[in-house]
């Protein structure tokens, strides 16, 4: 019998499209890349709640109130099985947290965008929900069990977000004209920004080459972007709005759209910091973050003390 | 005064004073001190907000103007809002949410289990669906009153503050006038003055496992079942309705 190797097993594992759980041997680059990944995504979600979150206040029905308000809990609940799958990689919230609030960690920075109508509700749960979707689909089999089995959950909600989404945009755009002007203005600026999410083009993507491989991902940004695109156009012409891409055509012989690429420097702008809200949303996290300290201190003491008594009993 | 009159007025009293603690509430999510009560809290804002919804709905039915609940919820100005003062008063620290939460949920768990006794069927049934949702309010409330008043300096001095804040509005949720006092009688309205004895019996076991002092001699602030109220509700409603009054034919 020879000696066993890990490495080759898991090689064999990730051939076979088994699942790789928690207490299975894994390369460390692995555990980070993963790491990396579902902590990043669960903390779009919590930074996800803050644009929308804008409006609740705002939203203009009893209805859409218990619509908005319900989708944003559920990202936050998104954000709290990710931050616990991650968990099962050996890191800790307190230290995903933390990377998050000393803006060491990244988030997706499509939510360094304002909503600044009530139609940007609408196009963010059409567009970037939209986007997210085409993302995560694929990560429902992705081989790392744990975030394989938050996706499903997570899949099957953002795809009633979207259809609330691109319903509300229905309504503007069917709507008043000062309705349907706020959905084409919201189009106009959250086209690109969406199309950006895919990330870089293949040329240009450091982090895709393992992750393919280790099949944590399945396709690359480009086919992605394509396959949103082409989805989303027939639904754009539906509402009877304009995409803000002079040069989007049907091209019979791809079977596919055309389009102009997102401004990319625009996109790593954005990601160092300075898109329109980086700092308004950090700032954020961290005011809620240090102004709950006292109620996390107190539950902290409550329950020692509760344990002390247990005990002394 | 008609019975259809007192019966708009008792469901715009409730409808309100859900609503505008649901928006209360709300103005916590994705500002929370952790996750989980973040989630927490937006889910008893849901909750509170689906009762409002309800209780709107009815109203404008019985009125039977032709109104939606979103005409009334968006196109009634403070002077025509009928809910509790306690529902308006600033969130604070999150001492003062939960303290306020406690004695409303206290209060709201004895009302709704004895309006779903009502003759009146449509209240009946929301209450019925509200009391399984308030058991559940009022256990998260009081779990946090006493973790506050039991864990650290800090937090009790904030949960006492809190509590002095808050305490005399509270007084106003038993008030009653020529509504109640009509719909009494035809078996409709809850006798507010049956509760009081059990809630402040409630309440002060609360406030002494939280080792809490119910601020002395405080006098009552009324005023909102004549639709009198603080300053905070017309900035409340203005945030809330500003968009369907800029555009007042739109549907949503």
């Amino acid at each position: 019998m020879g000696v066993v190797n890990f490495e080759d097993l898991f090689e064999a594992k990730l051939a076979k499209n088994d699942i790789i759980e928690p207490k299975d041997w894994m390369p460390d680059n692995y555990r980070k890349h993963l790491i990396r990944q579902i902590s990043q995504h669960a903390h779009s979600e919590i930074v996800g709640m803050l644009p929308e979150g804008n409006w609740i206040t705002r939203a203009p029905s009893l209805r859409a109130k218990l619509v908005l308000l319900a989708k944003v809990q559920d990202e936050g609940g998104h954000g709290l099985y990710l931050y616990t799958a991650a968990e099962s990689l050996g890191t800790s919230r307190d230290e995903m947290l933390d990377a998050l609030l000393t803006g060491k960690a990244k988030y997706s920075s499509i939510f360094n965008y304002p909503t600044l109508t009530w139609a940007d509700v609408g196009a963010v749960g059409w567009l970037v929900d939209g986007a997210a979707i085409m993302n995560q689909v694929m990560l429902q089999r992705t081989s790392y069990g744990p975030y394989a089995r938050a996706m499903v959950r997570i899949c099957k909600e953002e795809s009633f977000h979207q259809r609330q989404g691109y319903e509300l945009m229905t309504h503007l755009a069917f709507g008043t004209p000062a309705q349907k002007e706020m959905a084409q203005d919201a189009l106009n600026r959250w086209w690109y920004p969406t199309l950006m999410m895919f990330g870089p083009p293949d040329i240009e993507s450091p982090n895709s080459e393992n992750a393919l491989k280790w099949r944590i991902k399945r396709e690359t940004n480009d086919e992605l972007r394509q396959r949103f695109v082409n989805q989303t156009m027939p639904q754009i012409e539906y509402l009877g709005l304009v995409v803000p891409d002079k040069n989007l055509k049907w091209n019979e012989a791809k079977k596919g759209y055309d389009f102009s690429e997102p401004d990319w420097t625009e996109f790593k702008a954005v990601i160092k910091g300075n898109g329109p809200c980086n700092k308004e949303r950090l700032a954020s996290r961290n005011k809620s973050h240090s102004e709950g300290a006292w109620v996390r201190e107190a539950a902290a003491a409550y329950a020692k003390k509760q344990n002390e008594n247990y005990q002394a009993a | 005064m008609t019975s259809q009159e007192a019966l708009v007025n008792y469901t715009l009293r409730l409808g309100d004073t859900s609503l505008i603690l649901a928006q209360r509430l709300s103005e916590w999510t994705g500002h929370g001190p952790f996750l989980e009560e973040d989630l927490a809290l937006t889910n008893i804002a849901l909750d509170i907000f689906g009762r409002a919804k309800a209780l709107l709905e009815y109203a404008a039915k019985v009125e039977g103007k032709g109104r939606t609940e979103d005409d009334i919820a968006f196109f009634r100005s403070d002077r025509e809002y009928f809910n509790a003062l306690i529902t308006e008063q600033p969130n604070g620290d999150y001492a003062k949410t939960i303290i306020r939460q406690a004695l409303i949920d206290c209060f709201d768990l004895a009302f709704y289990t004895e309006l779903a006794k009502s003759k009146d069927e449509t209240l009946a049934g929301i209450a019925a669906k509200s009391i399984k949702e308030i058991t559940y309010h009022k256990r998260h409330s009081f779990s946090w009153v006493n973790r506050f008043g039991n864990g650290t300096e800090e937090s009790f001095n904030r949960l006492q503050k809190g509590l002095n804040e808050i305490w005399p509005f509270a007084g106003e949720l038993f008030e009653m006038n020529e509504v109640d006092a009509l719909l009494i009688k035809e078996g409709v309205a809850v006798d507010l003055s049956t509760l009081k004895a059990n809630w402040e019996k409630e309440i002060n076991q609360l406030l002494a496992k939280a080792n809490l002092v119910a601020p002395e001699g405080t006098y009552v602030q009324t005023g909102s079942r004549k639709g009198l109220h603080g300053e905070h509700l017309s900035y409340i409603l203005a945030e809330m309705q500003s968009l369907p009054r800029m555009h007042p034919t739109a549907k949503w």
